[in-house]
């Protein structure tokens, strides 16, 4: 119990270092986007001083407060999910942002899902023909899929299955056409335009299997199932209960960070596929300049993994008993 | 001569060594027998050079010897010096390219001129990929290095100090691997804007020692109460010393597999940023070839693709060596994915994956 508070209290605290980095890149650094308002933006106007309002309306920061004073109104408004004002869409970037954030957890949760359940049960399959020609083989495999970045990989299918072969969309969440709505046109559309993101994430990632081969190895190697069979368990259990189990368990953590890097990676993806994700915003206010946009998408993102990553640290728990005991002491 | 009068250690014909024997004839531990095990010397001192042979033995020599048995090793260190060679000595005969060098869209593999084609511009691309090679070896090299430096440091502080040394950098490192590295590392590079490759490395490596740290402090820990770091800190061997000459030691086979790791990942962020067009660019590389690929429409263009698919080769290619170069290192220090359950076929096929590897799954 202990151990979940403490686990809650840092990804809070996760949260506020995220808030004030983006503060001090904002306000701070040499360039930073106020700057950027006074000194580019300022000159344009017909009343140069609007540059500072302008600055607090779009970025929550008033480059005549003290820095103090400007910290914790910057802070209290984002926590209050105000990111600022959107300089290309004019209008606010929670609103922005809110109706992109539900399609990137869509191919993200999908592509993290399936990465991981078929590279448990390759890898177990691996494991189980240690040294067969199927082992070798799909060994080279996932050990080559996985030294090429996911985006070679899109967009080698980019070009194939959809510009050449059209078997899928060239790009886009939905086709245009469509009224959105729960309607069976919309969704498989939707899942159409889904499929080759979530495939080049899932193709790329052979790491999982390999993985899982290895653990598993390592736990056929071990006294207790030597026991377990002497015990007389069938084959099943030991492979499920004893092996599998055990096998898992360490791919937790690979779990975790390859959440965070999927979701960086999403950047990447929904750029090649013009999938209108945060991702999609993410660079798309870079390409432009929107420094607002830009810094609410990377809060978004940020707290998204965040929340990713507390759900899985604490659930964690449920699966390893051990986790959240460490009491040590201190040199 | 001149050199050895500066050295630290005494040698065994300095004068601090007979001092020595002087003293112990006289003094014994146990009041005055003589022989038993605890007053013993070695016959021999051991010398600088001892040292250096041990350490010549332990961490070239063996290494070399296994992997010179292991395939993964040798082809994936033949593909990095292939890459190595493009970005030194190609570089220096392959003259560089430039727009309207030739006609447009040469398709690869047709004339000896334009081995790998050209592009719209007319730029060859062999010569385009030969001088992108260099600021990608250093842009990789720094970052990598960068990496291993900040995780080392963090986690090995973290792991051995514990208490409040240990929460604070803990809640540090958990900061940086809570926020996803890509956006991050956009987010900087637009307002750092960095142009030289050593700083484009340093700037990758940020979104990416966390990891690292975090593994290495955990590493540290399962050795931190060992009995020869705990007769180390009865002999008051200050804490730099003890966690630089006890410690790290024996976190160095990890630590070299994770150097080619990070170096794997710095570059597919690099070309991933150059593809994006986030990072400014002077020069032509890789990534920036993706991305007037790209925009060129490679994408749609038969004629194009040839545009697209070198850059991708030269970064599948590294990519490729340096995985098995990290998996072959992996055999090497790590004698239990060789030995362990190796009654159902021989060394070849065990598998090169570090289990604990937690730099495998990364992607970007």
């Amino acid at each position: 119990m202990n151990w979940k508070i403490r686990r809650l209290g840092q990804a809070v605290f996760t949260v506020w270092a995220v808030v004030t980095i983006s503060f001090a890149m904002v306000r701070l650094m040499p360039g930073n986007p106020v700057d950027y308002f006074i000194t580019i933006v300022g000159p344009d106007l017909a009343d140069p001083s609007q540059a500072y309002e302008l600055a607090e309306l779009y970025l929550n920061i008033n480059p005549e407060e003290p820095l103090p004073v400007a910290y914790v109104d910057y802070m209290t408004s984002t926590l209050q999910g105000d990111l600022g004002q959107s300089m290309i869409y004019n209008e606010p970037v929670t609103e922005v942002l809110a109706g992109a954030i539900p399609w990137t957890l869509f191919v993200m949760s999908w592509a993290i899902f399936l990465s991981f359940a078929v590279g448990i049960s390759l890898g177990a399959i691996m494991a189980y023909w240690e040294g067969s020609k199927v082992d070798v083989g799909l060994t080279a495999y996932a050990t080559i899929l996985t030294s090429i970045p996911f985006y070679v990989l899109a967009l080698v299918m980019l070009i194939y299955l959809s510009y050449r072969w059209s078997v899928f969309p060239v790009g886009g969440r939905a086709a245009a056409e469509l009224e959105p709505g729960f309607h069976w046109v919309y969704i498989k559309s939707v899942v159409h335009h889904a499929i080759l993101p979530v495939l080049s994430m899932f193709v790329a990632s052979g790491a999982a299997s390999l993985s899982m081969r290895g653990n598993s190895i390592r736990v056929l190697g071990e006294d207790y199932l030597r026991v377990a069979r002497l015990c007389g368990l069938s084959d099943t259990t030991i492979a499920v209960q004893y092996v599998g189990r055990n096998a898992i368990l360490p791919m937790y953590t690979g779990l975790m960070i390859s959440i965070g890097s999927m979701f960086g990676g999403a950047v990447v993806l929904e750029q090649i596929f013009q999938y209108r994700g945060m991702g999609w915003y993410l660079l798309n206010a870079v390409n432009q300049r929107d420094y607002p946009l830009m810094m609410g998408a990377f809060m978004m993102i940020t707290i998204a993994v965040v929340i990713a990553l507390l759900i899985a640290d604490l659930t964690y728990g449920r699966i390893d008993p051990r986790a959240g005991t460490e009491d040590r002491e201190a040199f | 001569m001149t050199a050895d009068s500066h050295d630290c250690e005494p040698g065994p014909d300095d004068g601090e060594s007979a001092d020595d024997d002087g003293v112990g004839g006289i003094l014994r531990g146990d009041g005055g027998q003589v022989g038993t095990p605890f007053d013993t010397t070695a016959d021999v001192r051991e010398t600088r050079w001892d040292r250096y042979g041990r350490a010549i033995d332990g961490y070239i020599r063996m290494p070399l010897t296994i992997m010179r048995q292991d395939w993964r090793s040798i082809v994936g260190l033949s593909i990095v010096a292939v890459y190595l060679l493009m970005g030194t000595v190609l570089t220096w005969t392959v003259e560089p390219t430039r727009t309207g060098d030739g006609p447009q869209f040469v398709q690869p593999f047709e004339t000896w001129e334009y081995p790998l084609g050209t592009n719209e511009m007319g730029q060859d691309l062999f010569a385009q990929t030969v001088h992108s090679t260099g600021p990608v070896l250093t842009m990789m090299a720094s970052g990598a290095l960068f990496t291993v430096v900040m995780g080392t440091f963090f986690g090995l502080v973290a792991g051995y100090k514990g208490g409040e040394v240990d929460t604070v950098l803990s809640s540090i490192t958990d900061v940086f691997i809570n926020i996803p590295g890509l956006p991050l590392v956009i987010v900087l590079s637009v307002l750092f804007e960095p142009t030289h490759p050593i700083s484009v490395g340093i700037l990758l490596a940020v979104a990416a020692w966390a990891g690292l740290a975090r593994a290495i402090r955990s590493q540290v820990l399962a050795i931190r109460d060992e009995s020869f770091v705990e007769a180390a800190r009865m002999m008051d061997v200050p804490t730099p010393e003890l966690l630089i000459k006890e410690i790290l030691p024996h976190l160095m086979p990890y630590i070299m597999v994770n150097l080619v790791n990070a170096a794997r990942t710095i570059i597919f962020s690099a070309v991933a940023l150059y593809y994006l067009g986030v990072l400014p660019f002077a020069d032509a590389n890789w990534g920036v070839m993706l991305n007037q690929a790209y925009h060129a429409g490679a994408i749609y263009r038969p004629d194009a693709t040839h545009w697209l698919v070198v850059p991708m080769v030269a970064i599948a290619g590294i990519s490729i060596g340096l995985l098995l170069i990290a998996q072959s290192l992996d055999r090497v220090f790590n004698p239990r994915v060789r030995a362990r359950h190796a009654d159902t076929g021989d060394a070849e096929d065990g598998d090169g994956t570090e289990p604990g590897s937690t730099e495998m799954m990364k992607q970007v």
